[in-house]
């Protein structure tokens, strides 16, 4: 059985809160003792760095393989062009034309190509950054400017999850494939919003989302006291649990402002962030059951 | 001289289609004999690259120049790989547009004359 549990911290509207929440449980989390990793997956704008402030020990570039067309040996039969979906590629006349940021490295062109014409050539797709921030394990991917492939770069950033660790993943805003994508395989996901229309409506689709997609979650209130109640109305109607409440206080956002971490500085919100864990825990706890339920039924077939 | 123009629907007298890779038609029109075809695009709902695969069909069709509002870089480059002078800019009929161009009132365009919509959510 995989000792490992990964929560995502999501949500539908940007700006909600959630690296502060992420940041904080995996500095929280670390200060106990136990072995926690940080994935920013926000590869457009990661900003989890800010307030983890890791070292960074090593730069990993990451690129995706792309076509590349030999003309000399291109019989221009057409082949390539048409077995991709996404016209990245395309048989005009004698010529093949290729574009690069529709590719989607299925590697189908390469692979059909009858006269070895094609072969794969990398193309940047952005950076992984690792390092340490305390205790905290910390892997941030961040996008290269004009790079249109976030999912596939989100992918690189997920593969460094390891065994024996609580995972936090930090999601990007709203519901799109890069929020899919970092959301697979997640074990527990914390939704963050606020008690605003805009709020709800956007925590609404996210709570469309992660229900289609069958993962357990909770949901996170920050800057409780403004707005409205309609977030905890809604919540209370669909039967689901509000895990965690942070209130809208002026200091917490001059200790943001400033990069610090809230856990360290406030005794009434560390004690919020431990009540959080104490769920975590719980969902754990539940998972493992299940998963052991899963072995032993296994077993007995 | 056969030309291909982007149209709203399949008659001489429909409006130009402004855009070229999600134009709801291809009408494919001898400018010599004014007969013509009309194409009915599948690309107007493609996910992505559409510009690129309009280009192929219309390449495909035989003409030789487009008639359209606007073409982006993708179709464009695809357009000039198999040597189809790009006339952006058309407006009105189609049977306006062809008949300006006829008359060498539309200028050609050696570019795109509008960017790439990139996106990537796949």
């Amino acid at each position: 059985m995989k000792d490992r549990f990964v929560i995502a911290i999501a949500s539908g509207k940007g700006g909600t809160g959630k690296t502060t929440v992420a940041t904080n449980l995996a500095h929280y989390l670390a200060a106990l003792g136990q072995k926690v990793q940080y994935l920013d997956c926000d590869v457009e704008e990661p900003n989890g760095q800010i307030f983890l402030k890791p070292k960074i020990t090593a730069t990993c570039p990451v690129s995706i393989d792309i076509p590349h067309v030999d003309a000399q040996k291109c019989t221009a039969c057409g082949r390539c062009g048409e077995i991709c979906q996404y016209n990245a590629i395309i048989c005009i006349k004698e010529h093949v034309l290729t574009f690069d940021e529709l590719c989607h490295s299925c590697a189908g062109c390469w692979r059909i190509c009858p006269a070895d014409a094609i072969r794969p050539r990398p193309l940047n797709i952005g950076e992984i950054e690792l390092g340490s921030a305390g205790d905290v394990h910390f892997v941030g991917g961040r996008l290269r400017i004009g790079s249109v492939r976030t999912v596939s770069l989100i992918k690189e950033v997920k593969k460094y999850i390891q065994d024996g660790h609580l995972t936090i993943v930090d999601v990007p805003p709203g519901t799109s494939c890069p929020v899919v994508e970092a959301l697979k395989d997640a074990d527990f996901v914390l939704l963050v919003t606020e008690p605003t229309p805009f709020g709800l409506n956007d925590l609404k689709l996210a709570v469309g989302l992660v229900r289609e997609m069958k993962l357990p979650f909770g949901v996170v209130i920050n800057r409780c006291g403004i707005g409205n109640d309609e977030v905890e109305k809604y919540c209370k109607a669909q039967n689901i649990e509000i895990v965690m409440r942070l209130p809208d206080d002026r200091r917490i956002a001059e200790e943001y402002s400033s990069g610090r971490m809230i856990v360290n500085i406030f005794a009434e919100y560390r004690k919020r962030f431990e009540k959080l864990c104490e769920h975590l825990q719980t969902a754990k706890e539940q998972l493992y059951e299940k998963r052991r339920l899963r072995i032993r039924r296994k077993n007995i077939s | 001289m056969k030309i291909a123009v982007t149209s709203t629907g399949k008659t001489l007298d429909s409006q130009v289609d402004p855009r070229f890779g999600r134009a709801a038609c291809f009408v494919i029109i001898d400018t010599d004999t004014s007969d013509f075809t009309v194409i009915e695009n599948e690309n107007v709902a493609a996910a992505g690259g559409a510009g690129i695969s309009s280009a192929k069909l219309v390449i495909d069709a035989g003409a030789q120049a487009v008639l359209t509002g606007n073409c982006g870089p993708n179709a464009q480059s695809t357009l000039s790989a198999a040597s189809v002078k790009l006339y952006p800019g058309a407006t009105g009929t189609v049977e306006q547009a062809v008949e300006l161009f006829k008359r060498g009132k539309l200028n050609e365009s050696a570019g795109p004359n509008v960017q790439a919509h990139i996106s990537m959510d796949s």
